[in-house]
């Protein structure tokens, strides 16, 4: 049985898989990090989206073996360690960028790797293009795109702190 | 998905010593065969990864030549300046294939030897005349190399090395995406250059094909209102819930006349 070792969240693991393994399977079921959602399964929905070495892919189309050596960021290792929130987490609540929250993993995965692709700013074209690999089907994405708006003034420096969302 | 063995392999030689075994597959950036193995649509005794081996890796310019390695990804072509200079239109179509998490991981090579009927870049091959360099030592030109829906000339066990493109003097592509799947319902390719003037149709048929009347008008009159007025014979095409033969032979006409306004 193949034996992959891996960084997630900052914490070495090594763990026993076997050569069909996912990667959202590695996550779920052997290390219980349920954040990460599978959604359906064919590399569409992008719910599963999590980073390897930084790069934002779909978990279930990789294999665990295939992220063997990398470092893995998934959305239960984006807060500080006292808990306050990353600035995209952190718009996403204050522009209630969600309903029901099961693409939301996913979204937020994708959008921080688009802000950070994108340091002089992107145009709400732009999110609304950037986030084709990642669908929602309560919001019709239009919080989720004025939440990565807002995200990315933070994230870039160009804002210290978050603008409130009109009400 | 049923189990297989999993290999990786750091040397091009050891890879294909492992293909030798007809039951074994390779793996490259693996957005096509995991899909389909979990739809147990083959059962392959073992994976061979491609990512770890230096000799399908690199994007160089050689010359009036554009050289890919075969493992390079989406977003390596996509985002690299070399691509960028020489044959922008390419850079253009990694930028517009999949979703950025495909293009994070897949690979032109993996595209090109899987050979969809929607793929983008078996027209910038064809539509470039690139030539395909192989394991076996093989340079085969890519009016031979697709051989029609998920058919190519490598053999069996065979791979994809690198992918070398003419630097053409202008190139353009343009496509119609399903609006569900956002495949390729039409893409058209063309290249006016050391390979004279190609244009390429992929997601149309069942297989990427040039069209010689646009060609030779082209040649002519390098303007999108030169192919404006011709007609593709949907006989042939592709028909089925996402658009008719008849609607994918329209399609050819207006994404050549975008892709020659893309081109410039």
């Amino acid at each position: 049985m193949p034996s992959v070792s891996l960084t997630v969240n900052g914490a070495p693991h090594t763990v026993d898989v076997e050569g069909r393994t996912l990667l959202v399977e590695l996550l779920r079921e052997k290390l219980r990090l349920t954040g990460t959602h599978v959604g359906c399964d064919t590399s569409q929905c992008g719910a599963c989206v999590v980073h390897v070495d930084g790069e934002s892919v779909k978990s279930c189309t990789i294999l665990a073996v295939q992220a063997d050596g990398s470092s893995v960021t998934t959305i239960e290792g984006l807060a500080a360690p006292d808990g306050t929130l990353h600035p995209m987490q952190e718009a996403f609540r204050e522009y209630h960028a969600l309903q029901c929250g099961f693409c939301t993993p996913g979204m937020v995965m994708s959008a921080i790797d688009l802000v950070k692709k994108h340091p002089d700013g992107l145009s709400e074209h732009e999110i609304r293009e950037g986030l084709e690999g990642n669908l929602c089907r309560c919001t019709g994405y239009h919080n989720i795109v004025r939440a990565i708006a807002a995200a990315q003034e933070v994230m870039h420096g160009r804002s210290a702190a978050l603008a409130p969302a009109e009400v | 998905m049923y189990d297989f063995a999993y290999h990786k392999p750091s040397t091009l030689a050891e890879a294909v010593g492992i293909l030798a075994d007809p039951e074994a597959r390779p793996i490259s950036g693996g957005q096509t065969i995991l899909p389909a193995l979990k739809h147990r649509l083959d059962r392959p005794a073992a994976l061979v990864d491609l990512s770890g081996i230096a000799e399908l890796r690199g994007i160089r310019r050689e010359g009036d030549r554009l050289v890919i390695g075969a493992m390079s990804r989406h977003r390596e072509i996509q985002t690299s300046p070399v691509v960028g200079s020489a044959i922008p239109a390419l850079a253009r179509m990694a930028g517009m294939l999949g979703d950025t998490q495909v293009r994070n991981r897949g690979t032109m090579g993996g595209s090109l030897a899987n050979n969809d009927p929607a793929a983008d870049y078996p027209s910038a091959a064809l539509g470039l005349g690139a030539t395909l360099v192989t394991s076996g030592g093989r340079q085969i030109g890519a009016d031979e190399f697709f051989q029609g829906m998920f058919s190519t000339a490598l053999e069996p066990g065979e791979l994809l090395v690198s992918i070398e493109f003419p630097i053409p003097e202008k190139a353009g592509y343009a496509k119609m995406r399903n609006p569900a799947s956002r495949y390729v319902m039409t893409g058209v390719f063309v290249s006016r250059g050391p390979m004279g003037v190609r244009v390429a149709v992929n997601g149309a048929g069942p297989g990427v094909f040039r069209q010689p009347e646009m060609e030779a008008a082209l040649a002519a009159n390098w303007s999108p209102e030169t192919v404006a007025g011709i007609r593709q014979d949907p006989d042939g095409l592709n028909g089925d819930i996402h658009g008719s033969a008849e609607y994918r032979a329209h399609l050819v006409t207006v994404m050549a006349r975008r892709a020659v306004l893309d081109a410039g």
